[in-house]
């Protein structure tokens, strides 16, 4: 019970930052965390209520899984986002990625380059 | 060494399982248990191999992850209330010493369920990683903690 609570309760932290986040980097960002631990606790609390051998197993292996492929998921969203130039937001300071990609071909180069690839940020408001 | 200490170490679990003959996983457990401190008592030179500093390390590895993943929740919510001028996203490039493909895959894994920080892109030739972070105040110390706290401590697990 107190872990389906504090399960619900995480994911709709993340449902409200979601909404009050000011670009999509930072939303991705904040969703990939909260998902976790979210749907962690509320698949354990699903297997004490249960209390059998055969839904334990199945609630551990679906929160292996959750934690090996949901940053894999944050991760191709943001990439592909900044790929198709995805305004960001004007508070974000530094940003190394700046003409890092190649136009062209989206190779990345590890050394400084300047391509000129990069989205462009927010206006003030 | 340590694949062939691990077999052992399941077998003479196994072995217990059934001489006490009950077949429960918490029976196997205690079995494992104490199979891996009879292989410790009858090893000889046991700061050579690496199996049995191994083995309580990754029990504490796993505690570690599950703490940052814990915090990483925790500062979510707490960030979900914050004004927008309390942000100062960036994102950093951090240079890699993980080399193959399998390691930088857990350390993305990693970074990805810690406290504010997400993997962005790798490069190309592996040798830098790009990380988004909600906070970063200073780029030298970022890097630094990244380094020491988690690929440290993988790269001494996996190596």
């Amino acid at each position: 019970m107190i872990m389906l609570t504090l399960g619900s309760l995480f994911i709709l932290s993340t449902a409200v930052a979601m909404l009050r986040k000011p670009d999509v980097y930072l939303r991705i960002n904040i969703t990939t965390k909260t998902a976790t631990l979210g749907l962690g606790l509320i698949l354990l609390s699903s297997a004490i209520y249960f209390w059998d051998y055969s839904v334990t197993t199945r609630v551990i292996a679906i929160i292996l899984f959750i934690f090996l492929t949901a940053p894999i998921g944050g991760h191709m969203l943001m990439r592909s986002a900044y790929l198709t130039k995805t305004k960001k937001w004007e508070g974000m300071k530094v940003d190394d990625l700046e003409g890092q990609y190649d136009p062209k071909t989206k190779k990345l180069y590890s050394e400084k380059r300047n391509t000129g690839f990069a989205p462009e940020t927010t206006e003030k408001d | 060494m340590i694949k062939s200490l691990f077999l052992s170490n399941i077998l003479l679990a196994l072995v217990w399982v059934f001489a006490t003959g009950t077949l429960t996983q918490e029976n196997f457990l205690f079995g494992f248990l104490i199979a891996f401190g009879i292989l410790w008592l009858i090893t000889i030179n046991r700061t050579e191999i690496k199996y049995f500093s191994f083995v309580p390390k990754i029990l504490w590895f796993f505690l570690f992850v599950l703490s940052k993943i814990i915090a990483a929740n925790l500062q979510t919510v707490k960030e979900s209330l914050y004004k927008k001028d309390d942000l100062s996203p960036a994102i950093i490039k951090v240079p890699l010493a993980a080399k193959s493909d399998l390691e930088i895959t857990f350390l993305a894994n990693l970074i990805c369920l810690t406290p504010g920080t997400m993997v962005l892109d790798v490069s190309d030739d592996k040798k830098a990683m790009y990380v988004h972070s909600l906070h970063c105040e200073d780029r030298d110390t970022f890097i630094k903690e990244i380094k020491t706290e988690f690929e440290q401590r993988l790269l001494d697990l996996m190596r």
